[in-house]
């Protein structure tokens, strides 16, 4: 037990691994799923111990080294609040959508593929998991590529059942590709200047620099403009920050539904933690927002994002697409939250970060159990369901209702943490504007509503309640959203935890 | 004039990296596109391996005992390019086997075709 305790950071990350290895070449159909979810659940359990861990350390710091080798020199792994809290995002959505997986994923994809499938989201989850684990900028990448790869063919899977998943897969690779390329140019330039590609170590050779920019010789000074620069946009396109979205839309309206769920709840999300991670501990506030303004252009483009995205959502006659580009929106507000820059506004977006990966994660299980009934999730599709499928439906609502963030739902406590640092700031204008994005919420939200409920459906269709094993991880899910909605004391602990480190306030 | 001559070699990776972006965003032919996503991260290549380069530098091999101590090149941008490499083709093989999907599904690996396909069918 010592062992498996003290070298958890790297069996988080191997075990998805190796197991995702023989998922891909055991012949026996159906088994896929069992490694899957039993990996899953297993990475649930470790994460969740590496939280207790974290937290109960007097620096809130774990280190793991790879292999034994010394930072710089080997990859050493690092967690602290912030990424023990995406870590636990992504096992507990990855567990659950797993055990909702399997019925859902065999009706939309050809039972000779399931295994690859199961094999694929393994790798998808290895590469979020150690994206948010590594304290090494390269490893970084190269992990930001496994998921990249794993995701775009997870997208392309939907291709038995709308043909347009390849065309939304395509797009997806190149311009994925794009942003993890000029991630990587971006390391480029700061190993230029630094000599170094552990995180820690980066941050600080850099000081000197800095130092040195207000003088006679500024050192380095355009390479590491230019790195962050390259950094920045490749980042904002793996997290799809407004104007950089244009990949997700169609990717998450004709990928298996799962993969959809998957994606949305967990995907962005450590986007978002990646470009945390840069600005907060590898360049550094001061730089990237003190003399770079970034901070500024990061509130344009999320400003931009919650009220473009959430108009958007309001046109769309496809509900998964709705979705998604609800989910733009609500990346527009996990940005704001860390462009602010203090801790309401860190404490609101990391808060989001979970409070949203629960509750759009909901809503797509729900959507998903349409898809697997009705056939399909337009909204002509959804008309009239509230009385035929009442509980996926309420559950559709209640994640709705936690979208236009209304009290009791956990919605209600990021922005309210996000408006409260909009305030503290000043900033009168971006509290308007998260307000005016609730508004414009509810308005997506009822439309939907309304077609759910009071909706004529002309065809009587037949359609059941969903299968216990789809209804349960969707009920786990919106339940969750609503529980940390009225009792928020774990998440704001956490999600303080984590501002405060990223402050570097002592705890 | 100065500055061009001094860093001729991260101008031509900026270059082979701009050669591709272009046909990344100008071509609609899908294969086009994926070569030229190849020529873009081929310029990333070329350009992390000449951050490496010493003027004079050898390969970083151990000399004999006694012998003058050796400049070499920094080798570990060529190992990191490795990785990079192997994850390029990667992109390749999946990007390629989308677009085989995509020619039996639509007759065509014409991005603009495709579009126009779709919206005929009211997409």
């Amino acid at each position: 037990m010592e062992l498996i305790r003290h070298n958890l950071p790297a069996l988080i990350v191997v075990t998805p691994l190796v197991i995702g290895l023989l998922t891909s070449i055991i012949g026996r159909r159906g088994l896929g799923w069992w490694m899957a979810m039993g990996t899953t659940a297993a990475g649930l359990a470790m994460s969740v111990q590496l939280l207790v861990d974290v937290l109960a350390q007097g620096d809130r710091t774990v280190e793991y080294l790879m292999g034994n080798w010394p930072v710089p020199f080997g990859i050493g792994y690092s967690v602290d609040p912030l990424n023990a809290t995406v870590l636990l995002i992504v096992s507990l959505l990855g567990a659950v959508i797993t055990l909702y997986a399997r019925k859902s994923v065999a009706s939309e994809v050809p039972a000779g593929k399931l295994n690859f499938f199961y094999a694929l989201w393994l790798f998808c989850i290895t590469g979020l998991l150690g994206i948010t684990i590594t304290g090494d900028a390269f490893n970084l990448y190269v992990l930001l590529e496994i998921s990249s790869l794993s995701t775009y063919t997870l997208v392309a899977m939907g291709k038995d059942r709308n043909r347009r998943a390849l065309t939304a897969a395509v797009n997806y690779v190149v311009l994925g590709s794009i942003g993890a390329c000029f991630y990587l140019v971006g390391v480029a330039y700061l190993y230029m200047a630094t000599g170094s590609l552990n995180i820690a170590d980066i941050a600080e050779r850099l000081q000197p620099i800095y130092a040195s920019w207000g003088t006679e010789a500024p050192i380095y000074q355009k390479t590491v403009i230019t790195g962050f620069a390259f950094m920045a946009v490749g980042l904002s396109l793996k997290l799809a920050l407004f104007p950089l979205h244009g990949w997700l839309p169609n990717a998450y309206t004709y990928a298996p539904s799962s993969v959809s769920a998957l994606l949305a709840s967990t995907a962005t999300k450590v986007g978002a933690y990646a470009f945390i991670r840069v600005i907060f501990t590898l360049m550094g506030v001061g730089f990237a927002f003190g003399r770079l303004h970034t901070d500024v252009a990061l509130m344009v483009c999320s400003g931009a994002a919650i009220l473009v995205g959430s108009w958007l959502a309001i046109r769309q006659t496809n509900v998964k697409k709705l979705l998604a580009y609800s989910s733009i929106a609500q990346i527009g507000y996990i940005a704001l939250g860390f462009a602010l820059a203090n801790k309401d506004g860190i404490t609101a977006s990391v808060i989001h970060l979970f409070n949203h990966a629960l509750t759009k994660g909901g809503m797509f299980l729900a959507l998903g159990i349409v898809m697997y009934r009705v056939g399909g999730t337009r909204l002509s599709d959804l008309r009239g369901l509230g009385r035929k499928l009442p509980i996926t439906m309420g559950a559709f609502t209640a994640g709705g209702l936690g979208l236009i963030g209304v009290p009791l739902t956990s919605g209600f406590i990021s922005k309210w943490y996000l408006v409260s640092a909009c305030l503290e700031q000043g900033r009168y204008e971006l509290a308007a504007i998260v307000l005016v994005g609730s508004v414009l919420a509810l308005v997506y939200v009822w439309r939907v509503v309304e077609t759910i409920y009071f909706g004529k459906r002309e065809d009587e269709v037949n359609v059941r309640e969903a299968p216990a094993s789809m209804l349960v991880p969707t009920l786990i899910l919106v339940g969750a959203s609503i529980y940390f909605g009225v009792d928020s004391s774990f998440t704001t602990h956490i999600a303080g935890e984590a501002a405060d480190f990223l402050l570097k306030v002592k705890p | 004039m100065q500055i061009v001559l001094d860093y001729y070699n991260y101008w031509a990776c900026i270059l082979i990296m701009m050669i591709g972006f272009y046909g990344i965003m100008a071509k609609s032919n899908l294969v086009k596109k994926v070569i030229s996503l190849a020529i873009f991260q081929t310029g990333i290549l070329v350009f992390y391996i000449s951050t490496g380069k010493i003027d004079g530098g050898t390969g970083p091999v151990r000399v004999a005992d006694g012998a003058a101590e050796a400049v070499y090149s920094n080798p570990l941008p060529h190992a990191l390019m490795l990785t990079a490499i192997v994850v390029g083709v990667s992109t390749m093989a999946v990007a390629l086997a989308i677009i085989v999907n995509i020619r039996q599904a639509y007759g065509t690996i014409d991005e603009v075709d495709i579009e126009t396909m779709e919206h005929e069918r009211g997409e």
